[in-house]
């Protein structure tokens, strides 16, 4: 079955993306049950790719092995060669494993909510699923980005057909401002790839990052190499910052959030976050290392202020989405911080903590969507004692918000722990200081989950509004429950895919030692 | 002459215009309608094959590019892309056209001016001589004037034809004066006799100058660039919804592969530059001033059509990001992605218009409030459209969002990011718009009173389809367009 192996990953997006296509020309009544069954497929081709892996080390790096890799030539640009080259290694069969397995789920969690073009809104769902997967294999530069932009389209009609009252206005400003971000990274990359001149023949990003690691980048205009390289790399930052997002660069994600209907939430805070993380990780802290290293004093204060300021924003919140979506901005603060720690712990817990935050606020987020289907509002004013009459969803969002805060057996907490580890450890100035500052970002969490937690759940039983507090349907619970098994497995045991991250975040760790 | 089998594209065109007429007067009171958009289809589809032949089959062009009639005439692999291209949107328009035609007078002369149109704007392609650009473009532009006046009682129509005519008239005055000011500079008329004269001057003068300056004028209308694009949003507004696209893609194309061959090869860069001129910085203030004003403006608008107008007016200052990158090392690529961009926005705008066509068949109105709620009642059209849209947008569902990152790429390449960063503000703010149009056929609800006529306008349809199938597919197989544009740069810029 050699053939197999080679054609998988294309087998996955198309299977995804075939999928989609035939779900809209199904009839509403049955679409969401075929569209469960056809998320399946990429789920099992998926997990196929996990248990039969062999790649080692780290794409971009000399001496890793991409999994799957296909390489065959598309179109010729003048100077440059672009390529259909697709893989997995040690980063990115992670997170396709965190789409595709999150995609049936949040499919199944739109069984109840969604009353209308039901066929339209599991097809877009099939369709974001199979550009997200596309976004984390994609070696070639112009192939990455046509899936990072493919993302838009569907994200922007599952808002804006779907979402809440204002959803019109958060799909545009969604739309717009992940769009000229693109834009800005796309300008800072290709000025990267000038400046390297005819060291390279093509937007490969394996053949580019062995040219900017053996000092090949030349000077373009003006701008000397370093300069060049500092330039790209705050273009590059910025442009995948909005889509992480960073503090300043947050505000479509409140909005996207709150107007979005719950299963895109889960989408959206559970897979697209990480395709900013993830290009900052491929990007600014592998082709660019040097720079990275260089500057990580700072953007550890960022990934500070992000921490604290996205925790503080959402201590404010009294709708329980708000909560969640501020609360991302606080995680990914996390993410940025095992980044510019720049440490085997620090990297591979990152990535880690990609994967446990989308499990997490995927989990969160359905939650709240249960409630909000039984209650009608996601106030937490308007809610009070309802884990006596709703005791299953009330142990779910309780385990799912100790997952958040940390706490250990749970993967939240492994991935916090390695994240500090590894900025302890680390030795850019003031890794200590910053680090036992950002700490203070779970004492936060811990303090506005808690207090959710008090109002919501406990107390004297009250609903403001018409509510229909009947026992959740199965349908409802098993995603839950199947995401709190992932959640606790990967606390007990991180090793089954930290392995893998840490093989892959090893050689990239130590390509910097070699040159500093 | 043995050669002259290879105008076999234009013959294609010119004669089906002239069967058409024939077939008229031999038959005047025939109803086929379908005869006629048979022939005219026909015409231009064998076009469109003989330039394809041309241009794949190895030994017609193998020794270089053909000079026909005393040079004033050339076959290059440019010719022959545009050919194909105004060609390929022609045969669209003219299937587009038969539900447009079916009730009304003067079927057959409506085909026939748009088979001259046709063939003036491939003889543009074709020129090598600032007369016979002259000549190819009054072909072009005398039929488009009557085409855009078809509807004779219709105020807006008539109103539109006159400011076309009027403008085009000035326009063209000013092109022909700034030709003999260059002829009696540098005593020819010929792009690559200019070019040798210019090489042995050694200063420019003031006539030179004068007359460079005019013809870049010209050019400008016939591209819709700023400062002579005014005509364009009324024009296309007022002209029926075929004729639209057929001015804003083919009239376009042609308009800039004149341009290309006339500002490479007639006033090379580095010959001009090293006398002290240089006319980059001149068409980078065009291009600024055309893509910001056109995408600006389209923001503003009510009424979809006028909002395309606008956005083929911003389309255009994409393109002129080629010429005007033209001192950076990377001429070939940015003179190849400027031809891609052509290539693929005259598919994806041709099909923009016709959905626009197919609206008002439906008797849908033509602003984007009408447009509420139609992908309830025609979903299939408002995936095509969407599809124009957003890849006129720059999202990859079409070739659109490739040619223009393309485009972005070469100007940072040739350094000129800056030039790219304004283009990359432009379209960010393009995305509002044309995501609108989507809005209004996917989001909002539509109205009550939303009613669509019974009657199915098959050749709308199939024009549509062939428009959206050719931007869909332009994205998973770039390669030949890559292949073909960046071979005609080159051979251009050699």
């Amino acid at each position: 079955m050699e053939w197999v192996a080679i054609v998988l990953i294309e087998l996955t997006i198309l299977s995804a993306f075939i999928g989609g296509l035939f779900v809209f020309s199904l009839s509403n009544k049955n679409s969401h049950k075929i569209s469960f069954y056809l998320s399946l497929i990429p789920l099992l081709l998926g997990l196929t790719m996990w248990s039969s892996f062999d790649g080692y080390g780290n794409a971009l790096i000399e001496g890793g092995k991409i999994a799957f890799e296909t390489n065959i030539p598309w179109v010729t640009l003048g100077p440059y060669a672009l390529n259909w080259h697709v893989g997995v290694d040690g980063i990115s069969l992670p997170l396709v494993l965190l789409t595709v397995i999150l995609t049936p789920l949040a499919i199944m969690s739109a069984w109840t909510p969604i009353k209308e073009r039901q066929s339209q809104f599991y097809g877009l769902l099939l369709i974001i699923e199979a550009a997200l997967i596309g976004v984390f294999i994609a070696f070639d530069f112009f192939v990455w980005f046509i899936f990072w932009e493919a993302v838009l389209i569907p994200m922007y009609f599952l808002i804006s057909i779907w979402g809440g009252s204002r959803r019109k206005y958060a799909a545009i400003k969604f739309f717009i401002y992940t769009n000229v971000a693109s834009l800005l990274m796309f300008i800072g990359f290709m000025a990267l790839a000038f400046g390297l001149g005819d060291s390279i023949n093509s937007l490969d990003l394996i053949s580019m990052s062995h040219a900017l690691h053996s000092n090949q980048l030349g000077s373009l205009g003006p701008l000397d190499p370093d300069t060049l390289k500092y330039v790209v790399f705050i273009a590059l930052f910025i442009g995948f910052g909005v889509k992480v997002p960073i503090v300043p660069f947050h505000t479509w994600l409140p909005d996207a959030h709150v107007e979005a209907p719950t299963p895109a939430s889960v989408i959206l805070a559970g897979v697209l976050l990480k395709m900013g993380t993830y290009g900052l990780l491929r990007f600014n802290f592998t082709l660019l290392a040097d720079i990275a290293q260089k500057l990580a004093s700072l953007i550890a204060v960022v990934a500070v202020v992000s921490i604290i300021y996205g925790a503080l924003l959402a201590l404010a919140q009294k709708d329980l989405k708000r909560i969640v979506a501020y609360s991302s901005i606080s995680s990914m603060g996390y993410v940025l911080l095992g980044l510019a720690a720049f440490t085997v712990y620090g990297v591979g817990g990152a990535t880690f903590q990609m994967i446990s935050h989308g499990l997490l606020s995927g989990l969160l987020f359905m939650t709240v969507g249960v409630i909000y289907n039984s209650t009608h509002t996601r106030m937490t004013d308007d809610l009070s004692g309802i884990a006596d009459k709703m005791p299953v969803t009330a142990a779910i969002f309780i385990a799912g918000a100790f997952g958040y805060m940390g706490l250990p057996l749970m993967s939240g907490f492994a991935a916090e722990l390695f994240i500090f580890i590894g900025a302890f450890g680390s030795d850019f100035p003031f890794a200590k200081l910053i680090t036992s500052i950002s700490m203070f970002g779970i004492v936060i969490v811990a303090g506005y989950l808690l207090l959710t937690i008090q109002n919501v759940f406990f107390g004297k039983f009250e609903i403001k509004g018409k509510n229909n507090l009947d026992l959740p349907k199965l349908h409802d619970i098993f995603p839950l429950v199947i995401l709190l098994l992932i959640i606790i497995s990967l606390g007990i045991a991180p090793s089954i895919i930290f392995e893998m991250i840490q093989q892959a975040v090893q050689p990239l760790v130590s390509l910097l030692e070699g040159v500093l | 002459m043995s050669d002259v089998y290879l105008l076999l594209p234009q013959i294609c065109l010119l004669s089906s215009a002239l069967i058409i007429l024939l077939y008229n007067t031999l038959f005047p009171k025939s109803t086929r309608l379908i005869i006629l958009t048979g022939i005219a289809t026909i015409g231009s589809i064998c076009s469109v094959i003989v330039s394809i032949f041309f241009q794949t089959s190895g030994d017609v062009l193998s020794s270089g590019p053909v000079y026909l009639f005393n040079s004033q005439l050339i076959i290059d692999g440019s010719s022959l892309l545009f050919i194909i291209l105004i060609s390929s949107i022609t045969a669209i328009v003219s299937i587009a056209s038969y539900d447009h035609l079916v009730n009304s007078q003067n079927q057959a002369s409506y085909y026939s001016l748009l088979l001259l149109a046709a063939t003036g704007m491939s003889f543009m392609a074709s020129a090598n001589s600032l007369v016979i650009a002259f000549i190819a473009m009054e072909t072009a532009s005398l039929p488009s004037y009557a085409l855009v006046t078809y509807l004779k009682k219709n105020e807006g129509s008539v109103e539109a034809g006159i400011k076309y005519f009027l403008i085009g008239a000035l326009s063209s005055a000013i092109f022909i004066y700034g030709s003999s000011l260059v002829y009696g500079a540098t005593g020819h008329l010929e792009f690559g006799e200019i070019s040798h004269s210019i090489a042995n001057m050694s200063s420019v003068s003031g006539l030179l100058l004068l007359g460079l300056l005019m013809i870049i004028g010209g050019l400008a209308f016939k591209t819709a660039s700023v400062p002579f694009h005014f005509w364009a949003p009324d024009v296309y507004e007022g002209a029926v919804s075929p004729i639209s696209a057929f001015i804003s893609s083919a009239s376009k194309a042609a308009g800039f592969i004149l341009a290309f061959r006339i500002l490479i090869e007639a006033f090379p860069l580095d010959l001009l530059i090293s006398l002290g001129i240089d006319w980059s910085i001149l068409i980078q203030i065009i291009a600024i001033a055309t893509m910001t004003l056109g995408n600006f403006a389209a923001v503003l608008q009510k009424s979809v059509k006028r909002m395309l107008a606008y956005s083929s007016i911003g389309h255009a200052g994409y393109v002129l990001i080629g010429l005007a990158s033209l001192t950076g090392n990377q001429d070939v690529l940015i003179i190849g992605a400027s031809m891609m961009h052509l290539i693929v926005y005259g598919f994806m705008n041709t099909g923009a218009f016709l959905f626009v066509a197919l609206a008002e068949h439906w008797g849908v109105g033509s602003t984007f409030d009408d447009y509420r709620g139609l992908a309830t009642k025609a979903p299939m059209a408002s995936v095509a459209m969407t599809i124009f849209m957003f890849s006129l947008a720059g999202l990859p569902v079409g070739g659109g969002f490739l040619t223009k990152y393309v485009l972005f790429m070469a100007a940072v390449g040739a350094g000129f990011w800056w030039l790219a960063a304004i283009g990359a503000i432009n379209s960010a703010l393009s995305l509002y718009f044309y995501s609108r149009v989507v809005k209004s056929l996917w989001v909002d609800q539509p109205l009550k009173s939303l009613k669509l006529s019974s009657s199915k306008p098959f050749g709308l349809y199939i024009a549509i389809f062939i428009a959206a199938s050719i931007t869909i597919l332009s994205l998973p197989f770039f390669a030949p367009i890559a292949d073909y544009a960046m071979s005609a740069a080159s051979i251009l810029l050699s």
